[in-house]
């Protein structure tokens, strides 16, 4: 599907919920994706998602997108005898995948420091601890950083302000991102209704992103039948090279 | 990004057809010209454009499996394969990987195999590179003075004192078994530890330590490294799920032409040059390591997930 496709889907949507609205008034946030499975082909080279909803008045709208879960190892670099080597590293537990938060405009805007670290919103709020309690606070910060900036740098986290449009002051749209490298796995988009820096109403959508076609096939082939897979591809090998040195036989 | 993607399903990342057909070609050029695989250079060079380390190592082996039955083909029909001579090695070879795939699951224990696996290749290639260039401008050198100084076909050190000496045909030897075997085994070692085929230190071994004609030294290493890789890659299969046959068959495609070119540009360039010109590759590819080992890198953390 195009982009363009898309958001014209999104724009049929939107309208429909804005008419639908008016019967559903006692909800003060209504938001949905128009489509909950990313599917990663053969061309996959990154896509997006249009996320668009109602409110039932004027309000800040924040979506977090979060990807699954994961152990991480930040490894510091040392200099030892002149070599850069791996020294020291710290395990973080849990640390989302993927982690965008996209607003209508900047998060501190939006909220006050603390009602964001109350309610989880931005980068900075992310809880991400190590794996082992006894590391020291400052070594946690210093490598927490070495994180986020890796991900950051990966495109898999980021903070996007003024990515969400609003079409008057009750129907929102954004379009969510997603790059060629993003993890595959189930993903939760976390929608906020924020007026005057208070979450005043939230949905959570979730979101698959899974691999399918013949990329899917092949992977799952390699898992679940690893010797095979692994005759398979000598033996396919062995041939290509085989047919290959045809053409040039009496040369 | 590229104008033509492909999506390789367990590498997990897309990357653009065209450059992997070039990198595939170029490393299939040196493969036939030199009988090396180019596995020392096509797995850094895909770690560089984006794939995950462990599935550049094994799609490699996978790839050079193809590469190398296309070269060893070439080289047969011009009968330039020892076929004793590469059974021996292949002998020691297959115990040296179970060797070498120990030493590995070590490294990888204590966090050390990056480092490891750069030194090691630095130490080597430096050696070998040096050793090659010395030599080989030596001989072109004297070519040019106009001194035709022929090599002694009987030519003895301790090495050729050793026990169960057989005779090569092909390679005009007679020498102990136990050299090829050897030799063999230590490369089977730094196939599995370094992840590639091992030609690169199996060719320069053939000439100066076996002195084996440089005419059947390329073919022979190719036929060795067939059976090799293979290895590999079926264990890293099997172990690891690393193998992405997607990547190997475009990096294989490019490869093949690439290859088959290599042995027929191989067979008009005269010995001396073609060792001078492997020489110099190998000096600059260590000539790389070393420096990514000792400046400062730009960022001093790096990222990896545990698999669990």
């Amino acid at each position: 599907m195009t982009t363009r496709a898309i958001t014209r889907r999104a724009l049929l949507a939107v309208a429909f919920l804005a008419l639908a609205l008016p019967a559903r008034a006692d909800q003060p946030l209504l938001a949905d994706l128009t489509g909950h499975l990313i599917a990663i082909t053969t061309g996959f080279t990154g896509t997006s998602v249009v996320l668009f909803g109602a409110t039932d008045g004027p309000g800040d709208i924040v979506a977090i997108v979060r990807g699954p879960e994961r152990d991480s190892v930040v490894w510091q670099k040392r200099h030892l005898a002149g070599l850069w080597i791996n020294g020291h590293s710290v395990t973080f537990a849990n640390v989302p995948s993927y982690y965008a938060v996209f607003s209508n405009r900047k998060l501190a805007d939006i909220a006050p420091a603390n009602a964001q670290a109350q309610s989880q919103i931005g980068i900075g709020n992310l809880r991400i601890d190590p794996r082992d309690p006894q590391t020291r606070p400052d070594e946690t910060t210093t490598f927490r950083a070495a994180l986020i900036a890796e991900q950051k740098r990966a495109h898999l986290f980021g903070e996007y302000p003024g990515s969400v449009a609003f079409l008057g002051d009750r129907l929102f749209r954004a379009t969510l991102n997603f790059p060629a490298n993003v993890p595959t796995g189930n993903y939760l988009v976390e929608v906020l209704l924020i007026r005057s820096g208070k979450v005043v109403s939230g949905q959570t959508t979730p979101l698959v992103i899974a691999e399918t076609g013949v990329g899917a096939d092949v992977s799952e082939f390699a898992e679940n039948n690893a010797a095979l897979y692994g005759v398979g591809a000598v033996l396919g090998a062995a041939l290509l090279g085989w047919l290959a040195s045809l053409p040039f036989r009496n040369v | 990004m590229g104008i033509l993607d492909i999506y390789l399903p367990i590498a997990g990342v897309s990357l653009d057809v065209m450059a992997l057909l070039i990198l595939g070609a170029a490393v299939g050029v040196l493969s036939g010209v030199f009988g090396v695989g180019g596995g020392f250079l096509l797995t850094p060079l895909l770690i560089f454009i984006g794939v995950p380390p462990a599935v550049a190592v094994a799609s490699s082996a996978n790839q050079l499996v193809g590469a190398s039955v296309s070269g060893a083909i070439a080289h047969w029909r011009r009968g330039n394969i020892d076929f004793l001579m590469g059974a021996l090695m292949l002998l020691g070879g297959f115990a040296g990987s179970v060797l070498g795939v120990w030493l590995f699951a070590i490294l990888r224990r204590i966090g050390q195999v990056e480092l490891f696996v750069s030194l090691a290749y630095a130490l080597l290639l430096t050696t070998l590179g040096a050793l090659m260039m010395i030599e080989s401008t030596r001989s072109l050198l004297r070519r040019r003075r106009g001194i035709t100084l022929r090599r002694k076909l009987h030519q003895h050190t301790w090495l050729h004192g050793l026990p169960f000496k057989l005779r090569f045909r092909r390679s005009k030897l007679y020498t102990s078994a136990l050299l090829p075997v050897i030799l063999g085994f230590l490369v089977g070692v730094l196939s599995a530890v370094l992840g590639v085929g091992g030609g690169f230190v199996m060719v320069p071994a053939m000439i100066y330590l076996l002195r084996m004609p440089t005419a059947v030294v390329p073919g022979t290493s190719l036929f060795q490294i067939i059976f090799v890789t293979a290895a590999v890659t079926l264990l890293q299969a099997v172990e690891n799920n690393t193998v992405d046959v997607v990547l190997a068959i475009v990096l294989l495609i490019g490869g093949v032409i690439g290859a088959q070119l290599g042995t027929r540009w191989g067979a008009k360039l005269r010995g001396e040059e073609l060792r001078a010109l492997l020489a110099l590759i190998v000096l600059a590819v260590a000539a790389k390591l070393v420096f990514d080992l000792t400046v400062k890198p730009d960022n001093l953390f790096s990222l990896g997930t545990l698999e669990l």
